[in-house]
């Protein structure tokens, strides 16, 4: 499966095994989404399950929200990140705060996902990345796959997880690749980082679509004679740095690879945790290579404006050289 | 505008025959709810509890449509709501734990339907309709009644939130307490609409324009939507035409922006004078039965503050334990941070030098 197949599966799973489970979004019904992602579920679960919306994304996320504290668990499509700006007031004002603010009284096991990203020649405001925005809101949990295996395993995951989680998915790979998906559900563990090949020399840490990029880079080096461990986060919020710093101890080396903008990103917070934490096992400066300080480009400039294997290869090179 | 009694007490309208013991019902939880108000305010001025926005002038909105409720019937309120809050149940030191700065006033017994309290205006109102969305889809025959002001009904999630309520047909009661004031900003400046009600037409369901400070008109009102949303027929908006006669909140000088005239002439129109002259026209209100009721009240309202005020005191691990179901690595490593600062504390924050030395 591609991971839009491996999506739309765990969400045919899901909505099988469990009636309170429901989709609300924009076209997500009788079109399947803009992306196919919720294609043939209106046929089978019907209309009051899967829930074509009006254009109103706070209102999607706020009635998601009123579903899961009546003891639904919905699942919010917002048809692109860029049009997630909205709902950071329901988002942050309250899925993120009602069980804090209520001592568990009222919950809200919501889940919303939203493709984001670039580099699919997309129109503007189709692009984005502002994970670390909701990493940065207590209380979301903030989970982002690079692959179908994953993209199933962590939206079951987040389906059945008792907390609002916004799960993130990088249309750039959504039919990037296929990969042996089983039929049946599985869960892949929120908050868990997964190390997706071993090495001493350096460690190359990502998530979502640059996971791609950076096994390319790996395996370029590889024939240069360097051994890059490469992790992907899978989940900014919570975050699994154990399984990072680890690594760091090994090879006392990293390169921390986001797309979003380069000022307060997650790298920031990776980088930041190493140097309170593994300062005295580096052997060279912990890097990033970001994307730019600037609004994410229409088409003809998205290529320059997110990092490459030739500034992840480069990187790597510096941290090697130091 | 619908109306029962007239601010001079008078039945201007179909007499609805309510039993006594429903008047006398809605007389106590408008008694209660001025009388915890008066005492709120008086609090606050002595410092026991913090900054909270009085409700004094809308009892009547906030009773008569409460006790159109029944106990399964959910509740999304915004925060001026007191009178629906005590009648439905929450114990009235939660309202001042709240306004102590203390999180359990948030914590709803777990028989009672209601959300805490929503301060980001109208919020809550996708939310009631999501929720109502889910009774619909579950079989239950119940509603969800919504809360807000005349200012929220200039915001985006209003307008979202009463469109997928008419789409969805969800059983919704939508009562705006019009109190003519978002502090400074008067109702005319918050639309040009001629009313607030008119607005329900545009998202396909009706609207009605009721006298919030009648009790009568505002139960009757209720409970007809109510009928109307449990029987399928979908959302109703009630516009409460009422007055706020105190502060916004206790942080604001409403002379700054409103005139004394105005509020005199609203003074007359007070929804507790006006059903006590149309309960003592009906021989059920007497002066010992106002003594009586006013010992109860201020007996409650003692027990109330003496709660609040003993209840145990919070932990570290309160900052925490409620984020998740589980906490995270990240929050247990803060949490221990934060004991271990607090157990080691040695410079107050008025502190003029520093006693321990570096390395």
């Amino acid at each position: 499966m591609n991971m839009v197949e491996a999506i739309n599966n765990a969400l045919h799973n899901e909505m099988k095994s469990d009636d309170k489970v429901l989709i609300i979004g924009e076209d997500v019904g009788k079109d399947g989404g803009v992306f196919r992602v919720t294609d043939g579920l209106i046929q089978e679960f019907g209309e009051d399950r899967v829930i074509d919306s009006p254009l109103a994304e706070s209102g999607i996320v706020g009635f998601a929200i009123g579903l899961a504290l009546y003891g639904f668990k919905p699942i919010a499509e917002i048809q692109f990140m860029g049009f997630l700006w909205p709902c950071l007031d329901q988002l942050s004002s309250h899925a993120s705060r009602i069980r804090n603010r209520t001592w568990g009284r009222y919950t809200v096991p919501l889940v919303v996902r939203a493709p984001y990203g670039g580099g699919v020649r997309a129109l503007e405001h189709h692009a984005e990345s502002f994970e670390s925005i909701l990493a940065h809101i207590p209380g979301l949990k903030v989970v982002i796959p690079s692959n179908p295996y994953d993209a199933k395993g962590l939206l079951i995951s987040s389906i059945r997880d008792p907390d609002p989680v916004v799960f993130l998915e990088p249309k750039r790979i959504y039919r990037g690749f296929k990969e042996e998906v089983p039929e049946e559900a599985y869960i892949e563990e929120i908050g868990k980082a997964k190390v997706l090949v071993e090495g001493d020399d350096l460690t190359l840490v990502g998530w979502g679509s640059m996971i791609p990029k950076i096994l390319k880079a790996r395996e370029l080096m590889l024939e240069k004679g360097i051994k890059a461990e490469v992790i992907d986060i899978r989940s900014i919020s919570p975050y699994d740095y154990h399984t990072v710093h680890k690594s760091v101890e090994k090879t006392g080396r990293i390169v921390v690879v986001q797309e979003a903008p380069r000022t307060l990103g997650f790298a920031s917070e990776i980088i930041s945790r190493i140097n309170d934490n593994e300062m005295l096992n580096l052997k060279a400066p912990a890097f990033r290579v970001t994307g730019f300080d600037v609004p994410f480009p229409y088409y003809k400039m998205e290529e320059w404006a997110m990092p490459d294997l030739d500034r992840i290869i480069k990187a790597s090179r510096q941290v090697l050289k130091w | 505008m619908f109306q029962i009694i007239d601010s001079n007490g008078k039945l201007v309208g179909l007499d609805p025959n309510l039993d006594e013991k429903l008047l006398k019902e809605m007389y106590w939880w408008m008694v209660y709810a001025r009388m915890a108000d008066d005492k709120a305010l008086k609090l606050q001025r002595q410092g026991r509890i913090g900054t909270f926005p009085p409700t004094t002038g809308q009892e009547a909105t906030q009773v008569g449509s409460g006790l159109a409720t029944d106990k399964e019937d959910w509740i999304f309120p915004a925060f001026r709501e007191l009178g629906t809050y005590l009648l439905r149940g929450i114990p009235l030191e939660k309202m001042f734990l709240y306004f102590m700065g203390d999180v359990r006033g948030n914590i709803i017994p777990e028989n009672v339907r209601n959300l805490p309290m929503y301060v980001p205006v109208s919020t809550q109102i996708p939310q009631a309709v999501g929720a109502a969305y889910g009774m619909k889809l579950s079989n239950k025959k119940n509603a969800v009644v919504c809360f807000f002001g005349d200012g929220a009904t200039s915001k985006g999630d209003f307008s979202e939130g009463l469109n997928f309520a008419g789409i969805f047909n969800t059983p919704n009661v939508f009562i705006c307490q019009n109190n003519q004031w978002a502090i400074s900003v008067p109702r005319k400046k918050q639309t040009a609409s001629k009313t607030i009600a008119q607005k329900a037409i545009a998202y396909g369901f009706p609207g009605i324009l009721v006298d919030g400070n009648d009790v009568l008109a505002m139960y009757l009102a209720t409970k007809e939507a109510l009928e109307r949303a449990k029987s399928g027929d979908g959302p109703t908006l009630i516009e409460a035409y009422t007055y706020r006669l105190r502060m916004h909140t206790t942080a604001d000088d409403p002379t700054r922006y409103r005139t004394d005239e105005e509020l005199k002439e609203w003074e007359q129109r007070d929804p507790i004078t006006r059903f006590r002259i149309y309960l003592e026209s009906l021989g059920i209100w007497s002066k010992e039965w106002q003594k009586e009721l006013e010992t109860k009240a201020e007996d409650m309202i003692k027990k109330a503050i003496e709660k609040a005020e003993n209840i145990e005191e919070l932990k570290p691990e309160d900052l925490f334990s409620y984020m998740y179901l589980e906490m995270n690595p990240s929050l247990t490593e803060q949490l221990d941070y934060l004991k271990k600062m607090l157990a080691t504390k040695e410079i107050e924050e008025n502190s003029e030098k520093i006693e321990g030395g570096f390395p």
